[in-house]
């Protein structure tokens, strides 16, 4: 165990979590433990300095007017119920007993698995065009996700987005405890009537379906067009040439639950 | 650090990431959790905390100061067992009894949750517990029978045989 040789830094504020975190360097970051434990346990991960997030004050789920605001360290278990696609696609993460010590922040910052795809949550909040506000060396910065999820180091504080007024869910579901997603099609219908499109289970991570989105209204079409938006992997829980044929399908399931729910 | 564990107040020396299966197994020489994988994949290790089951291999000691443990020498004793051990003693739900812990706690949590005995229901909160044996259908079976209440004579078994090697339950 290597933690003896490793500063640990229990912040009890966010304030103080994202001083002590500074611009990142040198920081391993713990919320909910999930995905660092096992590498700390087998002595792959020996960071120099540990920032737990545990009484940082960054979970809850709160809501105001039309928007929804998760902390970064709310459990994955808190969202389930929460309207599509958001509440579905935390569903379909792991099993309760994760979904309980799990984070949100964790779910969309955990990088890419080398044996399987992570950051479920990265579609449906993608979809839901989610805002970030995030620090790190240049201070606190509020963002789209699909920014903040290319910008390299920071600490996530809390995401948002305005309740759609109609969301859909699809994945091709894995039958193991640890439920890797092998692919999801997040999607939902803005107030304004626009379609949003996202997806999981991709070479890197989540990305939105805007050549989809431009044909929503042929859904057959639009899950062929998808695939000029994404490059797949091949890794342990599916094959390249397997995501390719079922993306157009779960394209077109959620574009068809969107249409029926209007 | 003090834990509590099972009622008991300790006072833990582990380092604060430690995991809180090794401060339980090499510390305080707790030893029904087990150490399957160690990645949270097979629920060999699940403990309570707070009431809630969770995996006691990935939760760092730092982060669970305040909350309270319950392993299965929580539930019961040997001779007053909990209605969810008698039920897996009863419908034989343990084969090798690497997976039983995990298991119990976590239809413990089910049942103190108002789970029913809807078997699909109960797949999905044992979810996340594998068992090498094969004996999901007599878990689910036992499951269900504390869902429903039943009520267990510790000599017999489901088939109405008499137990006569199980030391400590009769």
């Amino acid at each position: 165990m290597s933690s003896r040789a490793t500063e640990v830094l229990l912040p009890s504020s966010a304030a103080e979590a994202a001083a002590l975190y500074g611009d990142g360097a040198d920081v391993t970051v713990i919320a909910g433990g999930t995905i660092v434990m096992p590498s700390l346990a087998g002595g792959r991960l020996q960071p120099r300095k540990a920032l737990v997030l545990t009484r940082a004050g960054l979970a809850g789920v709160t809501r105001n007017g039309s928007t929804t605001t998760i902390g970064a360290t709310t459990p994955v278990q808190e969202l389930v119920g929460l309207a599509d696609p958001l509440g579905r696609c935390a569903a379909n993460v792991a099993d309760g007993e994760i979904r309980a010590r799990g984070t949100v922040g964790g779910n969309l910052l955990a990088g890419h698995g080398a044996d399987a795809p992570r950051g479920d949550l990265q579609g449906a909040l993608l979809a839901l065009d989610a805002t970030t506000r995030s620090t790190g060396a240049d201070g606190e910065v509020t963002a789209p996700l699909e920014q903040f999820l290319g910008a390299g180091n920071r600490l996530l504080l809390d995401v948002s987005f305005e309740e759609p007024s109609a969301g859909a869910f699809a994945a091709i579901d894995y039958p193991h405890t640890h439920a890797y997603t092998v692919l999801a099609v997040s999607g939902c219908r803005a107030k304004n009537g626009t379609i949003r499109l996202a997806a999981t289970g991709l070479a890197g991570p989540g990305a939105r379906l805007r050549s989809a989105e431009v044909l929503a209204g042929d859904p057959v079409a639009a899950g062929m067009a998808a695939l000029d938006d994404v490059a797949f992997a091949n890794d342990a829980v599916a094959s390249s040439w397997y995501r390719t044929k079922t993306l157009p399908v779960l394209v077109r399931r959620v574009l068809v639950e969107l249409e029926e729910s209007s | 650090m003090n834990l509590s564990v099972n009622g008991i107040a300790h006072d833990v020396e582990s380092a604060p990431l430690t995991s809180l299966l090794d401060v339980l197994r090499e510390e305080l020489g707790i030893t029904s959790p087990k150490a399957g994988c160690e990645q949270g994949g097979c629920g060999a290790c699940t403990v309570l905390v707070d009431g809630q089951p969770q995996r006691s291999c990935l939760i760092p000691l730092v982060t669970i100061e305040g909350t309270k443990i319950t392993t299965v020498e929580g539930l019961g004793t040997p001779n007053d067992l909990a209605p969810v051990q008698q039920a897996f003693t009863h419908h034989y739900a343990a084969q090798c009894g690497f997976c039983t812990s995990g298991m119990m706690l976590a239809a413990y949590a089910y049942v103190e949750n108002g789970g029913t005995e809807d078997r699909e229901a109960i797949q999905g909160a044992l979810g996340g517990h594998v068992c090498r044996c094969t004996g999901y259908v007599k878990i689910i079976d036992a499951v269900a029978a504390v869902a429903r209440g039943d009520a267990f004579d510790a000599t017999l078994t489901a088939a109405g045989a008499h137990m006569t090697n199980l030391g400590g339950v009769q």
